[in-house]
């Protein structure tokens, strides 16, 4: 037996599960939590220049599993962070990002991307309002160095003074507590309440004593907080997190968690040479407001796209991969960005690019999964809703 | 974990036993390495009854939550019957590769073609050096 397809196979910020044995590294960079990952039995493997884990023992069923229905943990410090500062960080935020910046109050955090002059999606990210001139940004690991680059080019640009950026990503660290169970949870763990946050609300406490900047964010579809923490404490945060019961979780399950909750994924669902538009993002792009993007995006959300992402279901457990075909009538229609099982809907999923006029939600197409043809049925996103709490 | 030395061993981390040596019947699955490393396992597509093997040639696919891979055939012969278990319990091949999780029985067209293959001393010395 040999590996013969990874599962994702569009981008060099996947990891691929290298099946003759152990991936040797030595240029990658480590998070402080890169001995704790491996003394949990972490299978560590190449993400974004990082060595991370994808799985721990249990596996990746599991971790999904005590996410969907309690809690997990996870070392997300590969993300990167930027602080944007000076009087004219608002002008320049909303110059490069899609979404509303002078309209984002202090102590809230917005989703929206990031595009080059031509649409294309140079990163994904959330970024909060520290204060009226300072916000943290939070890019994917593989776009950090592309994001700090096409950023520092408009500040020199157009903002120079009165925007600085600093990127704290090798001296901080970032941990993702999600799940049902972190609600109720969260008030033992932290020094300060933080259990009546609201969604997308930032808050600093301290966790025995380690200062955390927390957001009530994640990327998993269930409830829960993102941490910063200063790199000398993350091994004490994500102590306390485990010791409470939170299950360590992988990029595995957290590749998994997203797609069921139709989050899209840097590299597969978009990249530059997609829009917002085309990936059904249009709800995080402002069409009233002038930045690098504006008029084609515009153009485009007005004249429409021949291709858009849409959300799929097969019955069975056998997984669309990334590049798969997916055709109507024998006519290739579209492209597979992202597939897995699905073990909390015990079916598979995946999303992927079709034309403009397959994209009806109950539209059947074909998928050749290998030379084998298997029916899909196109269907709303997310896949997944959490259930709200009563 | 050791593998059982009562079967042999391929590089690409399929075993075979010989059930029946009177009637040159066959038992093969994957070894307890490669389910490790596959990681959970969701779906397998098997060969038919009937389907002719080849040594080292395709038999099947196996997917894990993160990877497809090919199954290879340890030995030439026909297939008798597969692990229909497998259909609902893929994970069997997780908990018990050796055991449960076997994959297929199969005729062999030459029982003696499979001590060309690898002892479990030398599997285990091989899965170490990877």
């Amino acid at each position: 037996m040999m590996l013969c397809a990874p599962a994702h196979t569009r981008n060099c910020t996947s990891w691929s599960v290298s099946y003759r044995g152990q991936i040797v590294t030595s240029d990658n960079l480590r998070t402080g939590l890169y001995d704790t990952h491996v003394s949990l039995g972490g299978r560590m493997v190449e993400f974004g220049g990082w060595d991370m884990p994808v799985q721990y023992p249990d596996g990746i069923l599991a971790e999904v599993k005590a996410v969907r229905t309690a809690t997990g943990v996870f070392d997300v410090s590969h993300m990167g962070r930027l602080y944007l500062s000076g009087p004219k960080a608002t002008d320049f935020l909303d110059w490069v990002l899609t979404g509303s910046v002078s309209g984002l109050r202090i102590g809230r955090a917005r989703y929206c991307v990031i595009c080059n002059e031509k649409g294309g999606v140079i990163d994904d990210t959330i970024f909060y309002r520290l204060e009226e001139d300072r916000y943290l940004l939070i890019p994917n690991a593989g776009n950090r160095l592309a994001v700090v680059a096409w950023f520092q080019r408009w500040i020199d640009e157009k903002f120079s003074p009165g925007c600085t950026m600093e990127d704290v990503t090798a001296s901080t660290g970032l941990i993702a507590y999600q799940g049902p169970g972190t609600v109720d949870a969260i008030d033992q763990i932290a020094d300060t309440p933080l259990s009546e946050m609201r969604p997308f609300s930032w808050a600093e406490s301290s966790i025995q004593g380690a200062p955390i900047f927390v957001g009530r964010t994640g990327y998993t579809g269930e409830d829960g907080f993102e941490m910063l923490v200063q790199g000398d404490d993350l091994v004490k945060v994500w102590t306390a997190l485990t010791s409470s019961g939170a299950v360590p979780c992988g990029l595995g399950a957290r590749d998994v968690l997203r797609l069921e909750a139709g989050l899209p994924l840097h590299g597969h669902e978009i990249d530059e040479e997609t829009s917002p538009i085309e990936a059904g993002l249009d709800r995080f792009v402002r069409f009233d407001k002038e930045y690098v993007a504006s008029v084609i995006l515009k153009e485009q959300q007005e004249e429409g796209v021949p291709r858009k992402l849409v959300g799929f279901t097969l019955p069975g457990r056998s997984a669309p991969r990334a590049g798969y075909t997916l055709l109507h009538q024998g006519e290739n229609i579209g492209v597979v960005t992202s597939g897995s099982y699905s073990p909390t809907l015990d079916t598979s999923i995946g999303m992927g690019y079709v034309l403009e006029r397959y994209v009806e939600h109950g539209t059947t197409l074909d998928l050749d999964i290998r030379g084998r043809t298997v029916q899909v049925t196109v269907t709303a996103l997310p896949f997944y809703t959490r259930p709200r709490r009563t | 974990m050791s593998s059982p030395d009562d079967r042999k061993y391929t590089q690409e981390h399929e075993w075979v036993m010989i059930e029946d040596a009177a009637t040159k019947t066959a038992v093969a699955g994957i070894t307890d390495y490669a389910q490790d490393q596959l990681g959970d396992i969701v779906y397998f597509e098997l060969p038919k009854v009937g389907d002719n093997l080849a040594h080292l040639g395709k038999m099947g696919e196996v997917e894990s939550v993160k990877a497809v891979s090919d199954l290879f055939s340890p030995i030439d012969g026909i297939v008798t019957e597969i692990n229909e278990k497998l259909l609902d319990h893929p994970e069997l091949v997780n908990s018990d590769p050796f055991g449960e999780g076997w994959l297929i029985k199969a005729t062999i067209n030459d029982p003696a073609e499979i001590y060309g293959l690898m002892s479990a001393a030398d599997y285990d010395a091989f899965t170490a050096g990877l």
